[in-house]
């Protein structure tokens, strides 16, 4: 049951972070990696608010399971960060790298802690 | 926007649901509380083995791998973006830094900064690595973005 789970979460959540990398891709036209930017600040921010509110006791445990292991952990991706910080880095732009690196790091830590306090609310 | 991808859809999934479930396994083979005051041990060692793995798979992608019929344009979706973007995750690093934070200050800072360090260096190990393959099996190294 709980492989089943996690399976179906990762099913959605790769494809959903795909499409908005694509989206963003063609929308900001940028040469930065906004898109796993936002990934990451939104899984976080989800994860943060399914273990606060499981925290709480008011959520099951195998929402958790789907949502937060599945979904949130495959919507966000940390190889992919990572690689495209050495990319920046191999084309001498240093700034873009550790502005990627600092501002994923920042709006990550807010967002997982701004989802825990609302889930702990909850 | 959808239509020049759709093709793509089915692998990143069937990759990142497989991906999701080793991240999983290794979570279960690995448990550890949150209140421990210990590194995160499974998540450091799936982002930093995913972040290696995918440096040596880019460095194929990009080059030899690049004019394989058919199956190159389903190689860096099902593998990069589904397997090894499923594989590691940042939210539970963020969790897990954050609860960390709240009794174990130092020891959070510690693991923010290791998991990035050594992803990056595991990326950038990994892409030297499948480059001297590569070049060694008298196969063209492109450089070019994704």
């Amino acid at each position: 049951m709980t492989v089943l789970l996690v399976l179906l979460g990762g099913a959605v959540g790769a494809p959903a972070r795909y499409l908005t990398d694509v989206y963003l891709r063609e929308r900001t036209g940028a040469d930065f990696p906004w898109g796993t930017m936002a990934v990451n600040a939104v899984g976080s921010l989800v994860l943060g608010l399914l273990a606060g509110a499981a925290a709480g006791g008011v959520l099951p445990a195998w929402v958790l399971t789907l949502a937060g292991t599945g979904f949130c952990g495959a919507l966000t991706t940390f190889s992919t960060f990572s690689y495209e910080t050495v990319r920046l880095a191999e084309d001498g732009r240093w700034r873009s790298a550790a502005l990627n690196v600092v501002g994923s790091l920042a709006i990550g830590a807010i967002a997982v802690s701004l989802g825990w306090v609302a889930g702990s609310a909850i | 926007m959808l239509r020049e991808h759709r093709d793509l859809l089915a692998p990143i999934a069937a990759g990142g649901a497989l991906g999701s479930l080793a991240r999983w396994g290794i979570a279960e083979a690995l448990p550890q509380s949150p209140q421990e005051s210990t590194l995160p041990w499974a998540t450091l060692l799936t982002n930093v083995s995913g972040c290696l793995l995918l440096g040596l798979l880019m460095a194929f992608i990009l080059g030899p791998w690049s004019t394989v019929p058919f199956w190159g344009r389903y190689l860096r979706p099902f593998l990069g973006v589904g397997v090894l973007g499923g594989y590691t995750t940042f939210s539970t690093y963020a969790l897990e830094t954050y609860a960390l934070s709240g009794h174990a200050t130092a020891l959070a800072m510690f693991y923010l900064l290791l998991s990035v360090v050594a992803g990056v260096a595991a990326v950038w190990l990994g892409l030297i690595l499948g480059r001297v393959v590569v070049r060694d099996s008298g196969r063209p190294v492109e450089r070019g973005h994704r």
